[in-house]
């Protein structure tokens, strides 16, 4: 029924001026398969895909559909070829509604032009009942959820007929229960003769998944593997050398709370509770890590502590001093260091001197001011230390922080708000898009903070990172807290828990399950040792049958 | 015409994450203006930042040993040429604009094939005449009498230019904090009505009396200008409506006004305000054979406070962050609001300047055509000025050249005004897209890409309830 | 140490707040400003209106059958107007207050209308001859709205597509030199019409090179061709017209194409049926890019460009190209709106005779939410204003002219202040598209 396909990609080379995003990639995708490009951030499997979606013109190299070479001048050539593609960040226009997304580009039209949604609903119900998704033709995107939001990109490809499906990062918006729905569509699909091409870096999925991996790293293909590698296997095949997922650092020593929020709740403009009645303690010397899909409420929660959101309750204390009502200037003179989530976005001003990024919350203050006069010098002087300090690896303080790589901005940012005296340390994301070497920099920059006596927050949706760094973590679903568990709490708990289930219910689910899938074999690797050399703090109820749980699930 | 049609490929802004990490060291050369737009590229996500201005004048100059040495390569190769070029390119087109409506030309023209020459000459005089008459109507008149006369056009462009310079610092200082003032026209008639006012209907000492004028002419315009300041921070509403509007609203104030008892001049039909007391006016410069008015002085005082303010001002270095990025700005502790209602009070008040200029200096009357074209002309001012202090100064005596000069030479030449507006339009339409400047003058685009993905930078615009 | 964890919550995947309501917050804007008004309603209109009758006259002279004049006591009825108006402020007061609701789109509308005629009511009952001809103030209300309802669709079409269009007034402006030139020369005022369309869309494409190929910031380039089309026409008028008007500027008019019957239908008669070419093109032009904007393929594909230029792009829909044209299409529309000045309202051209129309139209396609039909009731609006401004002049009233000119402006002020508060401009409108 289904016409099947092979798609080979030969020798694609993508240069954006000296800059090599992909070196000679070969590539083969064999019908009816799913297969895996696996690779860092910023390795280039986007740009590949953009090459084999008609989206980037390859500079040298050639695509083949059932071995002969097509050209495609654009995604309507790629899409006329059976090419789809779901893209990382959605391509769905937000006030359009389903049915209108699905549509536009492949429109049905009566005489004169005039659309013909009928026969688009028709077959987004025709889609939707084959796969079992539950999407409503008619409902505006911005109402859906991201899961459903993904669906509506999956069934846009389907429509147009897509025999191989390109899915870019597909699990980056989904709770780990959303992506194991999203891990079954893909094999139904499969099985209904569509192959895929499936990018990710995240080695869990890729494993439950994929036929095939070829591994990217820097632009070249350095490997195909095998699905039964293991996950050290394939990690260091993807990074380049042998890599250690764990941090070395020493067991904290919390000292007393310094830090204390209380029943907090923060109010969106809209109405709705995005942080929702919120209480938790961090203390001097210690790293709490809030864990969480993206979008469930951690960006507000530390953007009220900032002092960002005007209509919040509840109460939030540093060192005795209530921080709810000040504004940003006050709570980051109260010794507030801050490193937002976007950093180009809220932390860097791109046009800037790297100089004047560095000052970006101090340009007031002495040295570099008096009264309302600047002075230069002093902060081509601050820059020269930090830049030293931090290893930003640039020529001088006064080029634009925007010419500066993703993990040396960071650096920036990092250097501007550890540079002072902290009372209290938080970081959102403090590593996406950072590459390797300024990971483990940054990584140890927080963990020294916090060995100052500092308490530290970390914001991450990556579960890795949070494992890596954190002494206790906090899983927020729909912005309230699910609990809060000591380091070392399995994976799988942790996902449960990211998805709203109790950390207890979480406990026992995990545990009942056990036997039958494989847990992740990766996770076995650290969190089995963290526990011993770190004991959980002393700690209420949720916690105490967790790290014991947590000892035998691994074991 | 139609090439662009096609959708740009050249420009290969961001390419996925994979520059932002893999990029190191060899994109780290001095910063040259071009390259300065692509360096925004990381903060891409930026594309509602409203960054009106060119990026490279958006840091502040923090006298880096490194800056010095670029500065000649600037000039030749980044925007010092494409101003130059720019400029160059609008004259020529306005000048061939002179030409084909010239009597001469057409009569010639009938006879082209039989006597090309008699054509080519004539396409070169009526052009050149009508410069050599704005030249000498806007520097130097060599058939002037004695030495005070061959100089009086250069006084008269200083005069004309100080409203223009100030009036062009108020929308050069809201640019770099990322607002369009489209509102330098009604700031500078509020100013208008309010100087005036007090210049002719309060009777009080020489010395305090100029001072109130001036004082009640920069409140004017800055309450105007405030008031957007406020509609933008509270209300989220378009300053580019606003002040388009606040324009409109203030001329029908200020015709209004001339129709009442309290500004028309007694026994007059027409709308025109009395003539202010000698006590409320600038004093002259260059004693009464010119125009030129202590206004001058304080434009520059203007100029050297703007430039202060922005460079070395904690004020200014918010206003930058502000128009830069806003939200980083709001996460550094910056107050945005407050800023944005800062910039657009100051903004008001120097354009109220302006208006105090031509109240109590040019015209020393107030009519409803006091602001005459000078709040437009001065957006194209601090766009051709980059929205630097002293590039808007340089820009304002250009502009001010020619609207002086254009004066003579409608006398001379017959050559309408109107040219000037032409000339002054193509100019800020060329220097804004320096790739189509170099493509005429087939400089080879050193770096195509980065240069025009750089100008895309620039043109990211502002959010866009317009 | 007090670390102790919330309650835990269970998974609740129906909860009351979903991301549904995020993007629509309701705000205070509107019911406060309409309360404001309300009031000023109220102590003007209503507390200090005026005692006498305002006559209103339906019929003009030609109808085919004839209604009696409308006669309202002032005072009265500008009390009970005053306090409807009231009343819909508070109804939307209180729906915010307790339900957090915004007010039914109806009630802004309504209130609008109801706001109109409690104004003219105490415009006119206040007046030295308080007797207006209604069907007249209407008529020339639909004439003088013309060209701002062409420069506003010209404005939803770029807009539309991402395109942020401040060159109208350029464009009305180069439409109308262009129509009073090629009509003189021509001595054809259809030709002029043609050539007007075809100079709008020139103007235009200068904006898309500039905004779209060099990517010059948008605001910039209209701001610029604003002045530059000002300049070139107001040479070209004192070299070329200005040495032979006859020659050159003597455009002679678009005849008045009088539908028999149906234009003598009292008040709508002369509105709908009795216009000039341009004025039913106007008709015209409105439903029809409504129906192309939203109901067509095109629409959809137009739509998604200004809302979504990358989602566009990768369904194959070229977005530099599709903007584009629309802005070509948009200048050519305007300049057809131009052509009005020069062919049908006076048959001449002089220097700005545009006379700021297209700042109007802007405010009117911002007023009418960037829907052409929106947009047109805008446009009716300021017209009426506009109308209104000529008329107190001659029948006399306290309101001094130069107010009534600076309505259209101060309500833009508001709207863009407060009542425009939901409308959403197209999500990408003014950010230029490059390819990555």
């Amino acid at each position: 029924m289904v016409r099947v396909l092979k798609l080979e990609l030969k020798g694609i080379t993508k240069r954006f001026g000296s800059l090599v995003a992909n070196d000679h990639i070969d590539v083969v995708v064999e019908p009816g398969q799913i297969h895996c490009l696996l690779g860092e951030n910023g390795a280039g499997k986007s740009t590949l895909m953009n090459v084999l979606y008609g989206l980037y013109e390859p500079t040298e190299g050639e695509i083949l559909i059932d071995d002969k070479p097509v050209t495609f001048r654009g995604p309507g050539d790629a899409m006329a070829a059976g090419i789809g593609m779901v893209h990382q960040h959605f391509m769905l226009v937000p006030v359009f509604t389903v049915a209108e997304n699905v549509a536009l580009g492949a429109e049905t039209t009566k005489t004169g032009g005039f659309l013909d949604l009928d026969d688009t609903r028709r077959k987004i119900r025709e889609i939707s009942d084959r796969y079992g998704f539950d999407v409503d033709p008619d409902a505006l995107i911005e109402d859906l959820p991201v899961g459903v939001q993904q669906r509506v990109e999956i069934i846009k490809a389907l429509v147009r007929d897509a025999k191989v499906l390109i899915l870019d990062e597909p699990t980056a918006v989904l709770t780990p229960q959303d992506t194991d729905e999203l891990l079954d569509i893909m094999r139904q699909l499969k099985s209904h003769g569509t192959s895929i091409v499936f990018i990710s870096h995240k080695l869990r999925e890729v494993k439950a998944v994929s036929d095939t991996i070829t591994v990217i790293r820097r632009g070249k293909v350095v490997g195909t593997a095998d699905p039964d590698a293991s996950t050290t296997e394939l990690a260091s095949m993807m990074v380049g050398r042998a890599v250690s997922l764990t941090l070395d650092k020493a067991p904290a020593k919390p000292q007393e709370t310094t830090f204390e929020v209380k029943d907090l709740t923060v109010i969106a403009p809209s109405g709705q509770h995005v942080v929702d009645g919120i209480s938790f303690g961090i203390a001097r010397g210690e790293i709490l890590a809030i864990a969480g899909v993206q979008g469930n409420g951690q960006t507000e929660l530390t953007e009220a502590v900032l002092g960002l959101h005007s209509r919040v309750h509840g109460s939030i204390v540093l060192d005795g001093e209530e921080l709810v009502g000040r504004s940003v200037k006050e709570v980051l003179n109260a010794g507030v260091g801050f490193v937002p989530e976007d950093r180009s976005l809220d932390g860097l001003i791109g046009t800037f001197s790297i100089a004047e990024n560095l000052i970006l919350d101090r340009y007031d203050q002495a040295p570099f001011a008096k009264g309302i006069s600047m002075s230069p010098a002093k902060v081509l002087e601050n820059a020269k230390t930090r830049i030293e300090e931090f290893d930003v690896r640039t020529p001088s303080g006064s080029l634009a922080a925007g010419t500066l790589s993703g993990g040396n901005q960071q650096k920036v940012v990092m250097a501007r708000e550890l540079s002072r005296p902290l009372r209290l340390f938080i970081a959102s994301q403090p590593t996406r898009g950072v590459d390797v070497g300024s990971i483990e920099f940054l990584h140890k920059r927080i963990v020294a903070e916090r060995d100052n006596g500092t308490p530290v927050m970390i914001v991450s949706t990556e579960l890795d990172e949070v494992i890596e760094l954190a002494d206790r973590i906090a899983v927020l679903y729909k912005g309230k807290l699910v609990g809060i568990v000591p380091a070392g709490t399995g994976r799988d708990v942790l996902g449960l828990m990211m998805a709203g289930v109790s950390a207890e219910e979480a406990l026992t689910d995990a545990a009942g399950k056990h036997p039958a899938p494989a847990p992740a074999p990766e996770s076995a690797e650290n969190p089995a040792d963290t526990p011993a050399t770190y004991p959980a703090p002393a700690a209420p109820s949720v916690q105490e049958p967790s790290s014991g749980a947590v000892g035998d699930h691994h074991d | 015409m139609t090439e662009n049609t096609e959708p740009r490929h050249s420009a290969a802004t961001d390419p996925d994450p994979i520059p932002a990490d893999q990029a190191t060291a060899p994109e780290l050369e001095p910063l040259e203006d071009d390259e300065a737009f692509v360096t925004s590229l990381d903060t891409a996500g930026g594309a509602m930042q409203p960054s009106a201005v060119p990026v490279s004048t958006q840091s502040g100059h923090l006298g880096a040993p490194e800056e010095s040495e670029s500065v000649l390569r600037k000039i030749f190769t980044g925007n010092g040429m494409v101003t130059i070029l720019a400029v160059l390119l609008a004259l020529i087109l306005g000048g061939l604009l002179i030409a084909l409506t010239d009597k001469v030309v057409g009569t010639t023209a009938g006879y082209l094939f039989a006597r090309p020459s008699d054509f080519l000459t004539a396409v070169w005089s009526a052009a050149t005449s009508s410069y050599v008459a704005l030249f000498q109507g806007a520097v130097f008149n060599p058939h002037g009498t004695g030495v005070a006369g061959q100089f009086a056009p250069l006084m008269e462009t200083l005069t004309i230019a100080t409203p223009l310079i100030t009036a062009g610092l108020g929308v050069a200082l809201a640019f770099r904090a990322g607002l369009f003032n489209i509102g330098a026209q009604g700031q500078i008639i509020m100013a208008g009505i309010l100087a005036s006012w007090v210049g002719f209907a309060l009777h009080l000492p020489v010395g305090l009396h100029l001072l109130l004028v001036l004082v009640a002419g920069v409140v004017g315009g800055a309450v105007w200008g405030g008031i957007v300041g406020v509609l933008k921070a509270r209300t989220g509403a378009h300053e580019v409506i606003v002040t388009i509007m606040f324009n409109y609203i203030a001329l029908y104030l200020l015709r209004y006004l001339l129709d009442t008892d309290l500004f028309q001049r007694p026994g007059e039909s027409t709308p025109i305000s009395p003539i202010l007391d000698p006590s409320a006016v600038y004093p002259l410069l260059f004693g009464s054979q010119y125009r030129l008015h202590v206004g001058f002085l304080l434009a520059i005082a203007a100029t050297v406070f703007v430039w202060w303010l922005l460079n070395r001002s904690t004020i200014g270095f918010e206003f930058r962050a502000v128009g830069a990025n806003p939200k980083a700005a709001l996460t550094a502790g910056i107050n945005v609001p407050r800023a944005t209602i800062l910039v657009m009070t100051i903004a008001g008040g120097l354009a109220g300047l302006a208006g105090v200029a031509q109240v109590a200096g040019t015209e020393k009357v107030l009519t409803d055509g006091v602001a005459a074209t000078y709040g437009f002309d001065a957006i194209t001012v601090a766009l051709l000025g980059r929205s630097s202090p002293w590039g808007t100064f340089a820009a304002g005596l250009l502009f001010g050249a020619f609207r002086a000069g254009a004066v003579q030479m409608q006398i001379q030449t017959g050559t309408p005004i109107d040219i000037v507006l032409v000339v002054q339009s193509l100019i800020v339409l060329f220097i804004a897209a320096p790739p189509l400047v170099r493509a005429i003058f087939g400089l080879n685009p050193r770096k195509k890409k980065t240069a025009t993905a750089g100008a895309s930078k620039q043109a990211a615009t502002t959010g866009g309830a317009a | 140490m007090s670390t102790t964890a919330t309650s835990p919550v269970k998974p609740q995947p129906e909860e009351s707040h979903t991301p549904a309501q995020s993007a629509k917050p309701v705000t205070w804007k509107l019911p406060v400003t309409l309360a404001v008004l309300a009031v000023v309603a109220f102590i003007f209109f209503g507390l200090l209106g005026p005692q006498g009758t305002a006559k209103f006259g339906v019929s003009s002279g030609g109808d085919f059958f004839q209604l009696p004049a409308i006669e309202v006591p002032a005072f009265l009825s500008g009390m009970v107007l005053s306090v409807i108006l009231l009343g819909l402020a508070g109804y939307a007061l209180v729906l915010k207050a307790n339900r957090n609701q915004r007010p039914p789109r109806w009630l802004p509308v309504v209130f609008t209308v109801v706001f109109v005629v409690a104004f003219l009511i105490w415009v006119v009952g206040g007046a030295r001859t308080p007797s207006i001809s209604l069907a007249g103030l209407i008529a020339g209300s639909v004439t003088l709205a013309v060209p701002i309802v062409f420069g506003s669709l010209s404005g939803v079409l770029c807009e539309r597509a991402g395109v942020v269009n401040i060159a109208i007034e350029g464009q009305l402006l180069g439409g109308a030199f262009t129509a009073a030139l090629v009509a003189s020369l021509t001595h054809n005022p259809y030709a002029g019409l043609l050539a007007a369309a075809v100079a709008g869309a020139l103007v235009s494409m200068v904006l898309a090179l500039f905004s779209i190929k060099y990517v010059v910031n948008q605001i910039i380039v209209g701001v610029v061709l604003n002045v530059l089309v000002s300049g070139l026409t107001g040479f070209l008028f004192s070299t070329v017209m200005q040495s032979d008007p006859e020659k050159y500027n003597s455009p002679g008019r678009l005849p008045i194409i009088d539908i028999p019957v149906l234009s003598s239908i009292p008040v709508i008669g002369p509105i709908l049926f009795k216009q000039s070419v341009v004025g039913y093109l106007m008709y015209v032009a409105v439903i029809v890019i409504w129906i192309a904007l939203f109901k067509t393929k095109w629409g959809l594909r137009v739509r998604a460009v200004g809302e979504h230029p990358q989602a566009a792009d990768t369904l194959g829909i070229k977005v530099n190209a599709t903007r584009f044209w629309n802005v070509t299409l948009g200048g050519a529309v305007a300049g057809i709106g131009g052509s009005f000045f020069t062919l049908v309202a006076i048959d001449s051209f002089t220097k700005e005779i545009s006379g700021g129309r297209g700042f109007i139209a802007l405010a009117a396609m911002i007023l009418g939410r960037w829907n052409p039909i929106g947009a047109f009731f805008a446009a009716l609006l300021f017209g009426f204003a506009d109308n209104l401004q000529s008329i107190v002049t001659i029948i006399g009233t306290p309101v001094p002219s130069q107010f009534m000119a600076m309505l259209p402006y101060l309500v833009t002020v508001f709207a863009v202040a407060g009542l425009v508060g939901r409308s959403r401009p197209p999500a990408a409108d003014g950010i230029p598209y490059v390819k990555g």
